[in-house]
């Protein structure tokens, strides 16, 4: 590419108390260029990206912009050097609305009814089609997107940064994020785009820089290495390959059926979800963050109780019950959030341990808290599944994100479940960790229970499962076995492009 | 600018520094406040926090020490343990009169009968009493997600105007010379809550704050359902999950701290205070809340910092008497107590840094 | 006669502190601040004005020092939860207690003095009136249609977002805490000086309680504010002329009306709220959480 450079970074650093979260960081983006930021969760590309931003001041070293220093004291100066962000975790007000929104990702926004036309404007040169007087909080995850992207074009930026932009988009809808994207670049905006879908970058990126543990690998031109080669940069080692083999399917374990989320509740809700899971297999549950799965997983573990023969496990009626006559059962389950909702971030992980291994592991008999015992099962899970920590008296919140997840997990796989339900059980977790949770996973199935794996990675679910569903609005799909699947079956699936086919035609 | 840094774990013996820290600041923070009133400070403080033990009038306020640390550990122990859970009965003054009209009720209903039934089943009556009026905000918030901060603190004010009608109507002393106010208990004697043991003000109120000090680090410590109320309190989605119904425990812990602060009522009404008045409720409710704090929401903090508040009182009182200072000195110094004891607190949950920061 | 012109004004008079207290706590609430310490800058701001009303003999000097009072004291609550990120709920407490025993400390000196008279207005209204009822639009035109307000609703609707695009999420809340009690003192003051003529101890009898209750009522909005203000002054001036009338029913549990009153509206409004999910009227999004920028 023979472009111009818009952006340099030279030897940027930046340390945490006990992290160097970068440290010598380099490279150079062109204008009009789509360079991609490529490492691991934990690897420095937040933090590097918010130092571009103005959000946090690097300790090291100085960048370049435009010819000009780069140097924002906070994320108005950067938006004035021309600097716009779209974050992973949308920077967006619910309660607000969607001008409202923008007007507060602008320094000088124009008065309401100007600024209307404006986005009305930007959304009819790009295909993004918005209305002004809609509130967030009834948008969906795609639309929030468009929200935060428009918000980002009123500035008129040289530098375009996203943060994951497609990890809550369907393969279609990535597709018409791209097109988006290139038409920007060939108008000569600079696009850094973060992300660590291998084939994404290798599809879309004209550059990509490694980053691992804060320090760059390397740059290259993604198109001329293998999805395997960047994994391996990216890693610094062979990902390894998980075991599936050695596994038989059996009776029917886990049945759900007819499973409505009662109205009333805030989010998605659950319509007439149904499906069996046998012993020795794991069904994977697909689809974009919020059509939900959170009610799914709520369903399951006893966290919500539904209608009678809704949830049966081996013939039994788990229906009514709560989570703790669930776990008696058989039936386990193993949250998204780890942090505030599968673990107390504050207490131990003997306390952690004791939170659902009270009855099954009988550590409270008649309520007394046993605390030998307690101990003792923390002891075991840690040692069995390699965690990392000074021991069980730790909080679970000094815990990395890899280590406490493998506790997570472990502490429901060494009790034995019949079923075990999981929601994005590699969410954030390093490489490492990752493969070791897969594995066991694949070790419990093997074993004889029924695994039900909900994630919104899908080479993970390609991965693990025996058979695919896809949960799209509430609704699931029939389970079809994964065998043979490609991703853009599954892209359809998932519901396709939601609501963007407008996009598609304006665009 | 100051720079907070998260630390996952506190170190152990900054749990315990933090309060004494608070109580070192207050003393300081107060006697500066005394200097400007025109006070010998050192006098002030020394009147205050020393005298009451060890000064010349320790003979009369030392059984006062219990007297009043009694009701404060006893309400503070049910309080902590809502505090724990994240739900915040700040009612329990209205708690605490209600439990010593519905105790009183009994009495009053008795007389002139003689029984040993009768003090017990006042006791049963002040909890039951402390036990409803906690109820209406649980179950208000149960129902209809009505905040218990606010209906609890609004029932306080309808159960002082309770306590007043019960004064100077249904509860007034037939034979009171048109006095408001009702019989005094203490003169009979199948209903007083007497002193146990001659000279160290220990009644029947003291008893029971002993015990739900025991029962309460049971619970907290031993027992999986005060496992489950910690962990409600620092992660409720957390709790949810360890199979925790929410509802159960708003009501179990308004239920059980309604209780406590009811029975609290009845033994001071049936002891120390003797008749139910137009002022019944002294404001033991609200400074429980300062001591549940003091105390870190632990039973044996709260026991310390119970006798701690105690004394401030005793102290105050004194401090009035020889010194001429202000009667609301003491709540001055609550409140500043319960402001320093938070600023300090900060210290167990942060590493504080000077300097610039990355935010 | 029930409901005359005289009636009307006791109404609106009497819902004048709450309607001042509960419209700065509006403001705070909506930068996503929970400040229970109403109570506690009433009463201060209700012994402050008296005071410097009597010292000078101005109603005026009094409801600005009654002003600048509440905006101190509020200043104990911002340093302790934005700079040292403690409990919400408890240093509120922590402050209606405070301000409560200060007042008792201080207010003893000024039992038994009679308050200076308010000058009358335009109608025979008292400008604080005037004031109140003016301060609602400007309050909503603030909040919907400046861009301060906006950047206001912003930092209590999404902390981490209003951080993320740069604003000072601390800085907000410290000033909305400051105006919050300021408009508490006036409050306050209002109570002593225009309503009871006189300091007496604990005057404020639970006044910033129910302000806490009315913005939950009005759905954070100032014309539900004054809305809630106004059921409030009714509910006592009613009360009142039950007792004036004779009613035979105990003065004391007449005067619990207020207090019942505010029950029933939270019961009322929570239900509401809790069971028509969506539209307007719900909590701002980072209400009573701490914020702390990490990384």
């Amino acid at each position: 590419m023979t472009t111009t450079e818009l952006f340099r970074a030279e030897g940027l650093g930046k340390t945490y108390p006990g992290v160097r979260a970068n440290d010598d960081v380099s490279f150079s983006v062109g204008a009009g260029e789509i360079h991609a930021l490529l490492g691991e969760n934990g690897a420095g590309k937040s933090t590097l990206v918010k130092m571009i931003y103005g959000l946090v001041r690097p300790d090291a070293g100085h960048m370049r912009l435009g010819g000009a220093a780069h140097a924002p004291a906070d994320p108005h100066a950067a938006r004035a050097a021309g600097v716009g962000m779209v974050f992973q975790h949308f920077s967006l007000f619910d309660a607000l609305t969607v001008a409202e929104n923008i007007a507060l990702g602008m320094d000088a926004p124009p008065p309401r009814r100007e600024l209307s036309q404006r986005i009305a404007e930007v959304s009819a040169a790009y295909g993004l089609p918005l209305n002004p007087a809609r509130r967030i909080a009834s948008l969906s995850a795609g639309e929030r997107q468009r929200v935060e992207i428009v918000r980002c074009l009123l500035g008129g930026p040289r530098l375009l940064i996203m943060d994951e932009p497609t990890s809550v988009l369907t393969p279609q809808e990535a597709e018409i994020l791209f097109a988006t994207l290139r038409k920007l670049a060939a108008q000569g905006t600079a696009i850094l785009y973060i992300s660590h879908k291998l084939d994404e970058i290798r599809a879309h990126c004209d550059r990509a820089t490694i980053l691992r543990q804060g320090r760059v690998v390397g740059t290259v031109s993604p198109r001329d290495h293998s999805a395997r080669e960047l994994a391996a940069m990216m890693v610094g080692a062979e990902m390894r390959l998980v075991d599936r083999s050695g596994r038989q399917t059996g009776e029917a374990v886990l049945t759900v059926a007819g499973l409505t989320s009662a109205a009333g509740h805030d989010g998605t809700l659950l319509r007439d979800v149904g499906f069996a899971v046998h012993a020795g297999e794991i069904l994977g549950i697909g689809g974009v963050a919020g059509n939900g799965q959170e009610e799914l997983i709520a369903a399951l573990s006893g966290e919500t109780v539904g209608r009678p023969g809704t949830v049966t496990l081996t013939g039994t009626d788990l229906s009514g019950l709560g989570p703790e006559p669930r776990r008696r059962a058989g039936l386990l389950a193993a949250p998204e959030d780890r942090l505030g909702h599968a673990a107390v971030p504050e207490m131990s992980l003997t306390e952690n341990a004791l939170l659902t291994g009270a009855t099954r592991q009988g550590l409270a008999r008649g309520g007394l808290i046993d605390h030998g015992a307690t101990r003792a099962f923390a002891e075991r899970i840690i040692a069995a599944f390699d965690v990392r920590t000074p021991g069980p008296g730790t909080p679970a919140a000094s815990l990395s994100g890899g280590n406490l997840q493998k506790f997570v997990i472990g502490r429901e796989i060494m009790q034995q479940p019949r079923a075990l339900v999981v929601n994005q059980p590699t969410w954030g977790v390093d490489a490492g960790a990752a493969a070791a949770i897969r594995q066991a996973l694949l070790d419990l199935a093997r074993g004889g229970a029924a695994v039900v794996v909900i994630s919104q990675d899908l080479d993970e679910l390609l991965e693990l499962s025996d058979r695919f569903a896809a949960l799209n609005n509430g609704r699931l799909s029939a389970p079809v076995p994964t065998e043979g699947l490609t991703i853009e079956q599954i892209g359809l699936m998932l519901g396709g492009a939601h609501g963007m086919e407008v996009a598609h035609v304006a665009a | 600018m100051l720079r907070l840094e998260p630390r996952p774990a506190a170190p152990r013996w900054l749990e315990f520094a933090t309060p004494l820290m608070a109580v070192a600041a207050t003393m300081i923070a107060g006697g500066i406040l005394f200097a400007l009133m025109g006070f010998d400070p050192v006098a002030a403080v020394r009147t205050i926090f020393w005298d009451p033990l060890f000064g010349t009038a320790a003979g009369y306020s030392r059984p006062q020490l219990l007297v009043k640390a009694g009701p404060l550990i006893l309400i503070a122990c049910g309080l902590a343990v809502g505090f724990r859970a994240g739900i915040w009965n700040i009612g329990a003054e209205g708690q605490y009169i209600v439990g010593g009209i519905t105790g009183a009720a009994v009495a009053l209903a008795a007389y002139p009968a003689e029984g040993a039934w009768i003090f017990p089943a006042m006791v049963v009556a002040g909890a039951a009493g402390g036990w409803a009026w906690g109820m209406i905000p649980a179950m208000l918030r149960n129902w209809f997600g009505a905040s218990e901060i606010l209906v609890s603190l609004m029932l306080v004010y309808v159960a002082q105007k309770l306590a007043a009608w019960m004064a100077f109507g249904p509860m007034r002393n037939p034979e009171g010379f048109g006095m408001p106010g009702s019989r005094n208990l203490q003169q009979y004697p199948a209903a007083a809550n007497p002193e146990l043991v001659a000279g160290t003000g220990a009644h029947w109120g003291v008893v029971a704050a002993a015990l739900a000090v025991v029962a309460t680090w049971f619970l907290m410590s031993r027992h999986i359902r005060g496992f489950h109320i910690r962990a409600a309190g620092l992660a409720p989605r957390a709790a949810r999950f360890a199979g925790v119904r929410p509802a159960v425990l708003v009501a179990f812990c308004l239920g059980l701290s309604g209780a406590l602060a009811g029975m609290a009522g009845l033994f001071e009404a049936s002891g120390p205070g003797g008749q139910i008045i137009d002022s019944f409720g002294s404001g033991y409710g609200f400074t429980a809340i300062i001591v549940a704090f003091l105390g870190r929401l632990h039973p044996l903090g709260i026991l310390l910092a119970g006798l701690l508040l105690a004394l401030t009182y005793i102290g105050g009182e004194l401090a009035q008497l020889t010194m001429q200072l202000p009667a609301a000195t003491v709540q001055v110094f609550q409140g500043m107590l319960l402001f320093f004891l938070l600023g300090f607190d900060t210290l167990t949950r942060f590493r504080i840094r000077l300097g610039k920061g990355g935010a | 006669m029930i409901l005359d012109l005289t009636t009307l004004l006791l109404l609106v008079s009497a819902a004048t502190p709450i309607l001042f207290a509960a419209l700065g706590e509006a403001i705070v609430e909506r930068a996503g601040v929970l400040n229970l310490g109403v109570e506690g800058l009433m009463i201060v701001g209700a012994l402050a004005g008296f005071a410097a009303a009597h010292a000078t003999g101005s109603t005026a000097a009094g409801f600005v020092t009654a002003a600048v009072a509440g905006a101190a004291l509020a200043m104990i609550f911002a340093a302790l939860t934005q700079m040292l990120l403690t409990n919400q709920v408890a240093t509120g407490l922590a402050l209606t207690l405070f301000g409560l025993g200060l007042t008792a400390m201080f207010g003893k000196p000024y039992e038994g003095i009679k308050a200076p008279a308010m000058p009358g207005g335009p109608l025979g209204v008292n400008w604080m009136i005037w004031l109140g009822l003016a301060l609602v639009p400007l309050a909503w035109l603030f909040l919907n249609r400046t861009r301060s307000g906006l950047i206001l609703r912003g930092v209590g609707e999404n902390h981490d977002a209003a951080h993320a695009l740069g604003y000072k999420v601390r800085a907000v809340r410290v000033a909305a805490i400051a105006a919050g009690g300021a408009l508490a003192g006036l409050g306050g003051a209002y109570i002593s000086i225009a309503i009871v003529l006189q300091w007496t101890e604990g005057m404020t009898a639970g006044a910033g309680w129910i302000a806490l209750a009315i913005v939950v009522f009005a759905g954070w909005n100032p014309w539900g504010v004054l809305a809630g203000a106004w059921l409030f002054g009714g509910v006592t001036v009613l009360q009142l002329r039950l007792q004036a009338a004779g009613v035979a029913v105990p003065v004391q549990l007449l005067s619990m009306a207020p207090y019942l009153a505010t029950i029933i509206v939270l019961v009322l409004i929570s239900a509401r709220q809790k069971y028509a999910r969506g539209g307007g009227g719900a909590a701002p999004g980072s209400l009573g959480r701490t914020f702390h920028a990490l990384r």
